[in-house]
């Protein structure tokens, strides 16, 4: 099982691919949309990597409930125990 | 000037097969160098013609990574012509938000003859291999033929109306014609005009192709844009775009900007004719012509110099040749820099009429090139081979498109 530190890890190489995100400004208390600059279009293909490196499935209702890296580490890890 | 609003030209950008900006697109064109080039891709090799005039300078080599993602390459090469010319015209920084226009009198007219074709083909590639989950969703925004126009306008901060006219090859002709009505009906003080394609790619070559509208002389490919000659045998494919900042004579002075041309007048007409063929009697063009000197207020005497549209196919050009024979007459110093840069469809209104109003600007026509063997019914002078060097106090740009679109230009020394 991955630990949250190397889902937090994940997140941030895709959020890089994605949105040129700094890895090092990604950590559990970031916000998508006000800290890292994510928009709606670019949280989807965060959201559709996320669910290829992690084997998991991430249904479009709980998107809007993944408010911070934090959330989405929470939700991956319950996701695949 | 018949409306009495006297519109200039303060900017230019372009990248194009020549260069990676106006002045070595420029550069290129009075050398009289080709842009046109094998096409290296695998997949160029089972089609009938594999060469065209692709960029010199990489859009990847300008904007970053991150940006390209969301941008097809027919967007990105146009916002790459566009902060050329605002950044030329002195207009402002768009990062700051500084600028020397009121956002709400700043309208942008860039039109693409197909639009994001190499996206919709990329993501139906991934929709067939691994579902709709992996569309992109910044599929709809890449493939929307307004996208270039709309992200022109995002990015430099247009508020007074995003257009973008689509007529095949004539589309960049109207789009600058567009902008000349704005400024004139007064619902605009400057506007961002022009045109970008970028469609070298297995689909739409295949489909020009199986019109026979191409040249297939792929293996002698910087000889196979000839405009006028003998042994044309069709166009060559290019990509790239081309942009211009229309505005407001009073406006400019008011700013003290710089100037290269008066945008004095233009003509727009359709054949009525047939789908694609051009009428080989040119009477569509011909009005075309003739609007456009009577909305400049010139004679066709004033007429020192046009830029053809003159893509190398043997129908097309002998339309154009008796257009211009009989709406401007054969005085006119007449070239075609297709032979150079190739076909840019959407985006060739807008370079050549950047060549167009540097000619203008600088009393020199950029050469014809491969006009080896000239057919006999060329009765034009055309600068063939050489650039010329002449007064040119008006000129025309001439853009024909599919469809029957007739788009002509008039630009004025100012």
């Amino acid at each position: 099982m991955a630990t949250r530190e190397e889902i937090t890890a994940g997140l941030a190489e895709i959020l890089e691919e994605v949105a040129g995100v700094n890895p090092d400004d990604v950590t559990e208390a970031k916000s998508f949309t006000d800290d890292l600059d994510v928009d709606s279009l670019s949280m989807v293909e965060v959201v559709v990597a996320a669910e290829e490196k992690f084997s998991v499935k991430i249904p479009d209702d709980e998107v809007q409930n993944l408010k911070t890296v934090g959330d989405a580490v929470s939700y991956i890890q319950k996701a695949n125990p | 000037m018949t409306s009495g609003t006297e519109v200039l030209v303060t900017g230019i950008g372009a990248s194009t097969p020549l260069g990676g900006d106006a002045a070595s697109t420029w550069e290129g064109m009075l050398a009289g160098r080709s842009g046109v080039t094998p096409i290296a891709a695998d997949w160029a090799a089972s089609l009938p013609v594999r060469i065209a005039a692709q960029l010199a300078v990489e859009p990847s080599e300008v904007l970053d990574r991150v940006r390209l993602r969301r941008l097809d390459r027919v967007e990105a090469v146009a916002l790459i012509a566009a902060h050329e010319a605002w950044a030329d015209a002195g207009l402002g920084d768009p990062t700051t938000g500084e600028r020397a226009v009121d956002p709400e009198r700043l309208a942008v007219t860039v039109g693409t003859g197909i639009g994001g074709a190499q996206t919709l083909l990329n993501q139906d590639d991934i929709l067939e291999a691994s579902g709709a989950r992996k569309v992109s969703p910044h599929t709809v925004p890449m493939l929307m033929p307004n996208g270039a126009a709309a992200w022109v306008g995002l990015d430099l901060g247009a508020k007074a109306g995003v257009h973008s006219p689509s007529s095949a090859c004539a589309t960049s002709g109207e789009a600058i014609a567009l902008g000349l009505d704005l400024i004139r009906a007064g619902r605009a003080d400057v506007v961002v005009a022009g045109g970008t394609e970028a469609v070298i790619s297995p689909l739409p070559i295949a489909g020009f192709a199986a019109m026979r509208a191409m040249s297939t002389r792929n293996d002698d490919p910087e000889r196979a844009s000839r405009p006028f000659d003998k042994a044309r045998d069709g166009f060559v494919l290019g990509e790239g775009a081309g942009i211009l900042i229309l505005e407001r004579a009073e406006h400019a002075r008011a700013r003290g900007a710089k100037v290269y041309a008066r945008l004095a007048g233009a003509g727009i007409t359709s054949d009525g004719y047939d789908i694609v063929q051009p009428d080989p009697e040119g009477r569509g063009s011909t009005r075309a012509i003739v609007a456009a000197l009577r909305d400049a207020g010139l004679a066709p005497t004033d007429i020192a110099h046009v830029n053809a549209h003159a893509t190398s196919t043997p129908v097309g050009d002998m339309a154009e040749i008796v257009a211009l024979r009989r709406a401007v007459g054969n005085h006119p110093v007449v070239t075609s820099t297709k032979s150079m840069h190739g076909h840019l469809l959407g985006a060739a209104g807008a370079v050549e009429s950047i060549a167009t109003i540097l000619a203008v600007h600088h009393g020199v026509v950029p050469p014809t090139i491969n006009l080896d063997d000239p057919d006999d019914q060329l009765d034009l002078d055309v600068a063939a081979h050489k650039a010329r060097h002449m007064e040119i106090p008006a000129a025309l740009n001439n853009s024909f498109g599919f469809g029957g679109h007739n788009a002509v230009l008039a630009f004025t020394r100012a």
